[in-house]
């Protein structure tokens, strides 16, 4: 008996040990780029162009181009994703085929990123003629994203249950009925956060973008999907590498770091506070 | 008249057999009460009633169900219109996570009716049908969520008045419930037998012989008899439906 206690105080520690190993390797990193970055930061950094040689100046249009390329991003990989799940845990019977595809999707969930960048060449640069563009790696991203989508949608759709179909069907609703008013309601703030994660995390993808759209340096915002743009990930990795007076840049290169990473902050801090007024809305 | 008759039902999942030829002749404007231990196939009896357990992949029957002597599993049935006419409410109450309003809309809204009079009209109708309107009245726009375990199932017998079914089906609707909500539900089923063939399955002897007119013992798939519910609870034909109401097993 007390030997059970002390193992299961001994589990309770490790257990709170990783979490806080995690916590703090977070902070860690967080406050060291706050710390290197926090002096780069001034309204000019965000609003100006890069200048001389991006030895000074600011970040604006790798800024904007990120938010750019993620709607993009957003627009292709959440619908068609959404949709895929509807189709697996709403209308596909399961079988070989079903099996099939899933297999497949974790499978693609799996690829490395730059596969995807050179894939995204193939067929949205050179094969449908998309160009270098915001296009091109919006759509490439898009195809990143799109299996962790399809996998973080189903799985919100299996926490639906099973009563609130049969309870719709058996009021005479179709299907598709039923899924639209009550399936997809209750599986919401699971995709929105899915969703979001996938998208802040395809936000700070470089491979993708590298040969498909970005651009290494660019005096003006892109004018259309059809424009190459620049994006805060490439932009810091050009930075901290790439760079011909790399001491220079460093505290550039961390405030580039600094707006990245609050960029991802807020977004998923966005969805937190959705999916938090959603679920008081249906109080569920 | 009777409005549903089954003719040699037999239900499989699969490969096994729930329902066993079963003969059963539903009449209309009565309370009919399917008794029997658990796991004997009295939901999925039911299920088969309004074409649910189409929605598992592997099920299959043989025979016939008609309604108003019409097959209901004939090619050309309109499964959805079924579902309209044939009503049903689950053993655990599941209003939808919206208001209490909108729940009783849904089945309104999906018939295509918009008229927010025409609409407020039923809904208000449905909860004074279902004995809820007074307790409701002032909170038609909180969730229904918040309401307790025998008002949730009060509100979706409303839900499920509100689109003016023929048939209710409904699968141990009180199990959920403290002895208060049942009352309820028992007055209110035998009020709601003027207008609607009503179909229960209990395991609560007590509840079949109050609120029944007719009543059907399953047992292991089959059904071992039916009659007026008088004759069941006094003078049963088989030694298994008097082991079984006299509470022997179950
Ligand atoms: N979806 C299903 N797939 C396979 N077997 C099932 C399924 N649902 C119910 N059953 C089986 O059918 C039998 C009857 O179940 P059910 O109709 O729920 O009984 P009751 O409502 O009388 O308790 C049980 O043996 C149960 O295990
Ligand atoms: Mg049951």
């Amino acid at each position: 008996m007390k030997l059970k206690r002390f193992e299961e105080a001994v589990g309770f520690g490790i257990l709170g040990l990783s979490a806080i190993t995690v916590l703090l390797i977070l902070c860690i990193i967080v406050f060291d780029i706050t710390k290197k970055g926090a002096g780069a930061i001034s309204w000019q950094f965000l609003v100006d162009f890069p200048r001389e040689g991006m030895t000074q100046g600011g970040i604006f249009p790798a800024i904007i181009g990120t938010i750019f390329v993620t709607f993009i991003t957003a627009l292709f990989s959440i619908p068609l994703g959404v949709s895929a799940a509807i189709y697996l845990s709403e209308y596909a019977k399961e079988g070989r085929f079903t099996r099939f595809i899933r297999v497949s999707i974790r499978n693609l969930a799996g690829v490395p990123s730059i596969v995807y960048g050179l894939f995204g060449v193939a067929l949205f640069v050179e094969g449908l003629r998309f160009g270098t563009s915001v296009l091109s790696s919006g759509l490439t991203l898009g195809l990143l994203t799109l299996p962790w989508i399809i996998a973080t949608s189903e799985e919100a759709f299996k926490t639906v249950p099973q009563s609130y179909r049969e309870g719709a069907l058996a009021l005479g609703a179709t299907k598709w009925q039923s899924i639209r008013s009550n399936v997809l309601p209750s599986a919401f703030p699971g995709i929105l956060t899915g969703g979001i994660l996938g998208l802040s995390r395809a936000a700070g993808e470089t491979a993708p973008i590298l040969f498909t759209g970005v651009a290494f340096y660019l005096p003006r915002l892109p004018d259309s999907v059809f424009d190459q743009f620049m994006a805060l990930p490439y932009h810091l990795y050009i930075l901290s590498t790439q760079h011909h007076a790399i001491e220079q840049v460093r505290p550039l290169a961390y405030g580039t770091a600094l707006v990245l990473i609050a960029l991802v902050f807020m977004v998923n801090l966005t969805a937190i506070i959705l999916r938090y007024r959603y679920r008081k809305k249906f109080s569920m | 008249m009777d409005k549903i008759v089954t003719k040699a039902l037999s239900l499989f999942y699969g490969e096994k057999r729930i329902l066993k030829e079963i003969d059963l002749k539903i009449p209309q404007n009565n309370i009919t009460a399917i008794i029997g231990p658990s796991g004997c196939g009295k939901s999925s009896l039911l299920r088969c009633m309004n074409r649910l357990n189409d929605l598992i992949p592997e099920s299959r029957i043989e025979g016939q169900i008609l309604f108003d002597g019409k097959d209901l599993y004939a090619e050309n049935t309109d499964v959805v219109e079924i579902r309209r006419r044939i009503g049903m409410v689950f053993q655990r109450p599941n209003p939808f996570p919206k208001s209490v309003y909108d729940n009783i809309a849904y089945g309104l809204r999906i018939n295509g009716i918009k008229n927010k009079k025409k609409l407020s009209e039923i809904v208000e109708k449905s909860l004074k049908d279902s004995g809820l309107w007074e307790e409701v009245k002032h909170q038609l726009n909180t969730s229904a969520m918040e309401l307790s375990g025998g008002q949730q199932q009060r509100l979706c017998i409303a839900r499920a008045l509100a689109i003016e079914p023929e048939v209710i089906l409904m699968d141990e609707p009180c199990s959920a419930l403290d002895p208060a909500g049942t009352f309820k539900i028992e007055e209110l089923m035998i009020k709601l037998k003027q207008q609607y063939t009503i179909i229960i399955v209990t395991h609560n002897m007590q509840q079949a012989a109050r609120v029944s007119d007719f009543t059907g013992f399953l047992y292991l798939g089959q059904l071992i008899e039916f009659g007026h519910t008088n004759q069941i609870f006094t003078i049963p034909e088989h030694k298994l439906t008097e082991n079984y109401i006299t509470g022997r097993f179950g």
